[in-house]
């Protein structure tokens, strides 16, 4: 091919020129280019190798619709696979390679399957690779040499150097596409007031206007209509931006590309930028992209479709080529070719129908065009470039007629007519209707608050299509003048797209999906095979299944299947589009959630000083808390079992803000409590607090947590930090639906108050000191709460354990946390007070024989947990019922014990338990939940869940972990290890 | 019917690929059958094909209201496993994993299984506590599972999120090595041209629209293409089970819900595993064609669209950046969903039906797909025998009732949160 | 997305709310001791093809729990209204 740049012409600025690299090439490139038009201004004809076959291939279209001209854009951390050099802006600096090609793009050894396509059709690999052999090992190493063949561009390796934002906006009326609908629509809607969105995916409004050639009447009427546009304050134009997605109730999905036109964005201004637009209603002003026509050899470089050569040749000032063949079935490749050759070029249209258009002949013969009305192209020869069109008479119903006359040639064009652009609203509302008299699928004008407008719906003309818009978007103000005559549609179509010999064959491969190399003999197996549906056909074919997601395909692919079942197209149906129209870019849609940012970080107040005391934080779900505080040299375990002893002996202090708070508040809050807890809580007098245990509603172990009553009304609930939002909107559900003649309020305190465990014998010698109150064993008792005063903050001060030592539980206003935890640290330092960690904790808790979410896991029965005791017969509660459920009754059931390691290794939580005789295999008989070591005992115990377990106190079990390869001996214990009769806790 | 193998292609490559038989006919219904099977996705037509094959039931047809595969067979993002940890479920995904094994020689079609092994991540101890029982319970029964620490795991997959910034540091993971992917639709269509080879009918364009009864026994069905009488009834609808057992009369523990699955650009080898996210629910793998295949959470309410909404969106690929910061500038390139039985514990039910002539194959949540050898082989045996198999007997529709609550997250009684 | 009418809030995004359930099952009395009637109104759904009464709790915005009538199949809302407002 011999594309040139001509001297005059083409929307670009000529004034300046740019760096524009492919495959090490330099292209002669202005502003105002694409990559391919600068490749095709370079004589770049051949841009990549197919996906399948490996075949040269070169830019078909101008647009989204592009299937070959796919490459690397740019390197390092901003490089990017499968860029549509039609979409790429030129700029400064611009990198490009060809991809899916080794080892090079002139000489690539994948070319060879092209030799095998007959072996590779349809289906192939469904029918080989099964191997001799049972299993799947054959198949496994074939696959490995198929997936490096396959696949497309290279992925980046790197982390993302840009940013990209998320903007929420919401809008009356989203007008999708700027061509003359979509503008002619915003003039409208903008005049009424309305707060208009026009999105348009090109970085200029015009839509097909832009390939008019310059200084035509349409350029007066856009400067204009872009003026005004610009004057209305309530108008938004965003370009550079697809409307990428139609969701439910309104809300649309756009993409900006905010500077994907440049090398690399500027200071503090993202690469692009996701839209969520919630719209009153929406236009579509999606125009419609052209259909290629189907011939051998109709993926040779050079074989373009016919509007994507005007583009070049209006937009870009590149002509095509100088020799060239046209294949229309319509009336619009007429006005195409005249342009063509007043440009230069010497240009033969065949035209599929018997007639050239009258309108057309006269200027078409002035301008030199040779017309072969009732002829097409039936071949094309060439390998890396068109050099010739094989053309042959053609009678009604596409038969071709005697032998093809060669016409030297360097560039064919087709022209099948148009397919519109209907993809957002099939992602909204499903299937189209089939308009036979356009050969395409078309949605209708209004549906919901949906309008269609132009292209999108066959407009016939310019006129019909500026007063579509103009009723679209609200009819207010003069409707846009006529200007020009330019049709947007092909009329006067013959539903004819396939050439081929009278035996249905094509001399040579003749393609229909290009991107995914499905030929039309391919389509013909499908149908041969039975594989005769639609969605058969293209799962089975691969056709439309590519990243062009069939955008020059489908309706090819669809009309040949129709053709060979003797069916309207209607009767074999379409796909249903899904989105995105266009591939979005995933950071973008992450936007800034990402890294550290993923999910919001919950932290305590008193974070800072864990941090400044070198605390190992842990994730706790969205919280992060401090683990252990390791002194020099400690690791975990060093760590926590100091922390652990140093409780036991002294007074630690640990940090429990996470756990969940919520304040129960009415007249009924005790008969609330009574039947969300299985324990009774109607008796509770104020100044006392009671654990308590929820159920679920199907009867298993939900949750628990301590509840205080502070005053008539007035409770305040503790739960666990895994669960605190779950129990506050299940106590809100109840309340709302259910039980909504009771007088309670909930509301969560969580965030009002932090909370800090103070344990040890010196608990309370040290609060004595501290807060001056009286908290004797009489004057607060286990299970009561006190009001204090530190450093003058108000506090309450529960006192309960969890660690079984003599414990309190402070909480206090959460902005003071910080400030309390250190009056405490200070006021500790002559009881020796340390802070211990989660670890530390959990090492406490087994020892004391509580349980936490490791034994609460969702499948676990008060009777599994040892609870039952705590359930009131007196009453019934969520789950009361349910919970006796035959199954959950079972005694055989795994019940929680405790056990004792032989021997001084640890186990590990996840083991499972085996009788001492028993082989091991199978499910076992019970599981580990929890472990540590004891300092108190000096021993390694772990809790677990073993059948029967209760009855089993004594008897030696394996505990085996498979994972590590490590088995043990632990004797049945109750899991009550430490001080069982609470002497410490309640001293 | 032609046997497929490489010399088949050879041979019909020669002869222009001219004379390929159908994969499967197109008969018409015939007035009544031994057993009809509703729904022709991956279960309706194992179950077809497991009856003919296993038991010579073979006056059997598959009706399905549109065309074969169409579901969630062709929807789901086609991961094989068996880490199950509670004692119903071990058993039968372990059969069905079994039997994938020589699936591609059984139907003579290549499902490409895959054995590329399934990466769980984790990011805690607790975490790992979890999964270590899980991989206990699997080394227990047979099934190979390991564990990776840290250091270990950044050998294995070292494009994940190692870095300080990750807002979940991993800190190691669990693998079952052969678990892996197979082509979905291959499944679909070899079942099918198995089951249609043994005389097995499968009739598409044909929709159920009610049942024949004769007192309080169900004899066939009335369809789109007239009234079809049989001796037993299957549904093997997945989202539409709830719908077409209203009609008989019977209410289930199943709400049916959107599940999407997503498809980035075609790329060269990049994931070479199935890989999940324990930071969020998200899941990864990397199709033979090169795009990699990503999945997420439920949109979370009740839905028999086939279309999701873009906070699933938003939410998967957040994680799916979380895990690989590099997959930032790749594309998506498409997103689609299928409706799902969601059950009340995630676990599927298989057998016979309270009414009479009805049987039921359903509730598989979103692990249908990695079920469907053993779901077939299982229920056609149930159908044939008149008795429960012993590797799905746990999977009654009375456990629910009895207590028997098959939770393998031990999630609760919510269907979105299986 | 959908966008969901809050009787309190007004017009807000599917993301501010979590959804509950069948709003047409009806917790029993909690005298009720029939295992039967608990089961079904812990497990079994009509789960319809088309118009569906059902809960979601507005968590992120006023924490009531509402009623939304809402079709199934095409995600269409006819409205909603208080759980506390609706008869039971």
């Amino acid at each position: 091919m011999t594309a040139r740049r001509l001297e005059t012409g083409g929307r670009i600025d000529r004034s300046r020129e740019l760096t524009v690299k492919f495959d090490g090439k330099s292209l002669p490139a202005h502003p105002g280019d694409t990559l391919a038009s600068a490749l095709l201004a370079g004589g770049q004809q051949m841009v990549g190798r197919s996906f399948k076959y490996h075949r040269p291939r070169g830019v078909v279209a101008a647009g989204v619709e592009e299937p070959n001209a796919l490459v690397h854009l740019r390197s390092g951390d901003r490089h990017e696979p499968n860029a549509q050099a039609t979409m790429v802006e030129a700029f400064d600096g611009l990198t490009s390679t060809p991809q899916n090609v080794w080892p090079s793009l002139q000489f690539d050894v994948g070319a060879v399957n092209g030799l095998l396509s007959r072996f590779l059709g349809a289906g192939f690999y469904y029918k080989t690779f099964i191997g001799p052999f049972s299993g799947t090992k054959y198949w496994m190493f074939c696959e490995r040499f198929i997936r490096r063949a396959a696949g497309m561009g290279r992925a980046p390796t790197l982390p993302d150097p840009d940013h990209y934002e998320k903007i929420n906006a919401f809008c009356d009326v989203l007008i999708v596409g700027a061509g003359p609908a979509g503008i002619s629509a915003a003039l409208a809607a903008g005049r009424k007031g309305d707060n208009v969105f026009l999105v348009e995916q090109d970085r200029d409004l015009g839509g097909s206007l832009l390939s008019e050639p310059l200084g035509a009447p349409s350029d007066a009427w856009l400067a204009q209509a872009r003026a005004e546009l610009d004057g209305l304050p309530n108008v938004r134009v965003l370009t550079r931006t697809t409307a990428f997605g139609a969701y439910d109730c309104e809300v649309f999905g756009l993409l900006e590309r905010v500077q994907d036109h440049v090398l690399a964005p500027e200071e503090g201004k993202p690469r692009q930028r996701y839209w969520v637009v919630r719209a009153k209603r929406a236009v579509l002003a999606t125009g419609a992209i052209e259909r290629p026509m189907v011939f051998a050899g109709n993926d040779v470089p050079g074989v373009m479709l016919t509007s994507a050569v005007r583009s070049y040749l209006n937009r870009y000032a590149v002509l095509a080529g100088e020799r060239i063949v046209i294949s229309t079935n319509n009336d619009s490749a007429y006005p195409a070719a005249i342009e063509f050759a007043k440009a230069g070029a010497r240009v033969t249209i065949c035209d599929l129908r018997a007639e050239a258009p009258t309108q057309f002949v006269d200027s078409a013969k002035k301008a030199g065009i040779d017309l072969r009305p009732g002829h097409a192209v039936l071949k094309v020869s060439g390998g890396k470039g068109v050099k010739a069109a094989h053309v042959v008479r053609i009678g009604p119903g596409g038969k071709i007629k005697g032998n093809a006359t060669r016409i030297a040639c360097d560039l064919v064009t087709g022209s099948g007519g148009w397919a519109p652009a209907l993809h957002l609203w099939s992602q909204r509302f499903g299937k189209p209707q089939f308009n036979e008299e356009l050969d395409a699928f078309l949605p209708p004008a209004e549906k919901g608050t949906f309008s269609c407008v132009g292209s999108l719906i066959g407009s016939p003309s310019l006129r019909d299509t500026l007063s579509q818009g103009h009723e679209a978007g609200g009819a207010v103000g003069k409707e846009p003048a006529l200007f020009g005559h330019a049709d947007h549609w092909g009329r006067n179509l013959v539903p004819l797209t396939v050439i081929a010999k009278v035996n249905g064959r094509t001399p040579g491969k003749a393609f229909v999906d290009f991107q995914h190399d499905v030929k039309l003999a391919d389509i013909d197996q499908a149908h041969l095979e039975g594989y005769i549906s639609v969605e058969h056909l293209k799962r089975y074919t691969t056709s439309g299944m590519a990243a062009d997601q069939g955008k020059t395909s489908n309706l090819n692919a669809l009309a040949r299947m129709a053709e060979l079942r003797g069916l309207p197209i209607p009767s074999v149906g379409t796909t249903t589009f899904r989105p995105p129209y266009t591939p979005v870019t995933i950071g973008a849609v992450v936007g800034h959630d990402h890294g550290l940012n993923f999910r919001p970080t919950r932290l305590t107040t008193i974070h800072g000083w864990h941090q400044d005391n070198g605390a190992v934080m842990i994730e706790t779900g969205a919280w992060l808390r401090p683990w252990y505080y390791p002194a020099k040299r400690e690791d975990i375990n060093d760590a926590y079992i100091r922390e652990a002893a140093h409780v036991r002996e002294h007074v630690g202090i640990v940090d429990v803000s996470t756990l969940g708070k919520i304040a129960v508040q009415g007249p009924d809050a005790a008969e609330f409590l009574n039947r969300i807890y299985v324990n009774g809580f109607k008796t509770l007098p104020i100044g006392r607090l009671r654990y308590g245990i929820m159920l679920r509603e199907d009867g298993f172990v939900f949750d628990d947590g301590a509840t205080t009553r502070l005053g008539d009304h007035d409770y305040f609930m503790t739960t666990t930090t895994a669960n605190a939002a779950n129990v506050l909107a299940r106590a809100e559900y109840l309340l709302q639906t259910a039980w909504r003649n009771l007088n309670v309020h909930v509301t969560s305190v969580s965030d009002q108050w932090c909370a800090i465990a103070i344990a040890g014998p010196k608990s309370r010698a040290l609060l004595t000191a501290l807060t001056g109150a009286e908290l004797s064993n009489e004057a607060l008792p286990n299970n009561h709460f006190a009001n204090v005063t530190i450093a003058g903050v108000s506090c309450r001060l529960h006192r309960m354990s969890f660690s079984g030592e003599l414990a309190y539980e402070l909480y206090i206003p959460a902005k003071r946390g910080r400030q309390i935890w250190e009056a405490l640290m200070a006021a500790g330092e002559p009881f020796n007070l340390k802070p211990y960690g989660l670890e530390a904790m959990g090492a406490l808790r087994i020892e004391k024989g509580h349980i936490t979410g490791s034994e609460i896991e969702g499948r676990t029965t008060l009777k599994d947990l040892g609870l039952e005791g705590f359930a009131s017969s007196k009453k019934p509660f969520i789950g009361s019922v349910l919970r006796k459920r035959p199954v959950l009754e079972d005694p055989a059931r795994p019940s929680l014990v405790g056990l004792e390691i032989v021997g001084d290794t640890s186990t590990r939580a996840g083991s499972l338990l085996y009788a001492l005789s028993a082989p091991t295999k199978g499910h076992g008989e019970g599981w580990v939940s929890s472990v540590t070591y004891s300092p108190a005992l000096k021993k390694n115990i772990a809790m677990a869940l073993l059948s029967r377990g209760p009855e089993r106190h004594g008897e030696t079990i394996q505990v085996v972990d498979f994972v590590g390869g490590q088995s043990w001996l632990a004797k049945v214990v109750s899991h009550h290890f430490f001080d069982p009769e609470g002497k410490r806790q309640n001293g | 019917m032609s046997h497929y193998s490489a010399l088949s292609i050879l041979g019909h490559g020669l002869t222009g690929n001219r004379y390929w038989s159908r994969a499967w006919r197109d008969p018409a219904p015939k007035p009544s059958y031994d057993v009809v099977i509703v729904g022709a996705g991956g279960h309706g037509l194992a179950t077809a094909y497991y009856l003919a094959k296993e038991h010579g039931i073979r006056n059997v047809a598959v009706l399905e209201k549109g065309w074969l595969g169409g579901g969630n067979t062709g929807r789901n993002t086609t991961i094989v496993r068996s880490n199950y940890m509670i004692p119903g479920n071990s058993a039968f995904y372990d059969r069905s994993m079994r039997m994938w094994d020589n699936l591609s020689q059984d139907l003579n079609y290549n499902v490409m299984l895959s054995r590329r092994g399934y990466y769980y991540v984790f990011h805690s101890p607790g975490q790992a506590e979890g999964l270590r029982r899980r991989a206990n319970v699997m080394l227990g029964n047979g099934i190979k599972a390991e564990f990776f620490d840290r250091a270990q795991i950044m050998k294995r997959l070292p494009f994940l999120d190692y870095s300080p910034t990750a807002r979940f540091p991993i800190f190691g993971a669990f693998l079952q090595p052969r678990a892996g992917t197979a082509r979905h639709d291959a499944v679909a269509w070899g079942y099918a041209r198995g089951a249609d080879k043994q005389g097995v009918d499968i009739i598409q364009q044909c929709e159920v629209t009610n049942y024949i009864w004769d007192n309080q026994k169900i004899v066939g069905v009335e369809t789109t293409r007239g009234p079809i009488r049989a001796k037993k009834v299957v549904l093997a609808v997945a989202g539409h089970t709830s719908h077409l057992a209203a009609k008989a009369g019977l209410r289930l523990p199943i709400e049916t819900h959107v599940l999407q699955a997503f498809v980035t650009e075609p790329l060269k080898p990049l994931v070479d595993n199935v890989i999940v996210y324990g930071g969020a629910h998200f899941y990864i793998s990397q199709s033979d064609k090169g795009g990699l295949v990503l999945g997420g959470d439920l949109d979370g309410f009740n839905s028999y669209a086939q279309r999701g909404g873009l906070p699933i969106v938003e939410h998967t690929l957040q994680s799916a950046k979380a895990l690989i910061p590099s997959i930032s500038r790749l594309r998506l390139l498409r997103q689609w969903a299928g409706v799902m039985d969601m059950t009340m514990d995630g676990s599927p039910i298989i057998g016979k039906m309270p009414v009479e002539g009805l049987w039921l194959t359903g509730g598989w949540n979103y692990g249908g797909f990695k079920a469907t050898p053993a779901s077939g082989y299982c229920l056609a045996w149930t159908i044939a025998k008149g008795e429960p198999h012993p590797d799905s007997a746990a999977f009654t529709l009375e456990r629910f009732e009895r207590g028997y609550q098959i939770d393998e997250f031990g999630a609760g009684p919510y269907p979105k949160a299986q | 997305m959908l966008r969901i009418p809050c009787p309190v809030c007004g017009l807000r995004d599917e993301t501010e709310f979590s959804y509950g359930a069948d709003a047409t099952v009806r917790l029993p009395d909690m005298n009720e001791a029939d295992p039967k009637v608990w089961h079904d109104y812990v497990f079994i759904r009509d789960n319809p093809r088309g118009p569906h009464k059902e809960y979601w709790h507005h968590v992120s915005g006023c924490r009531q729990w509402i009623v939304v009538h809402r079709d199934t199949l095409t995600h269409e809302i006819f409205g909603s209204a208080l759980a506390r407002e609706v008869a039971a």
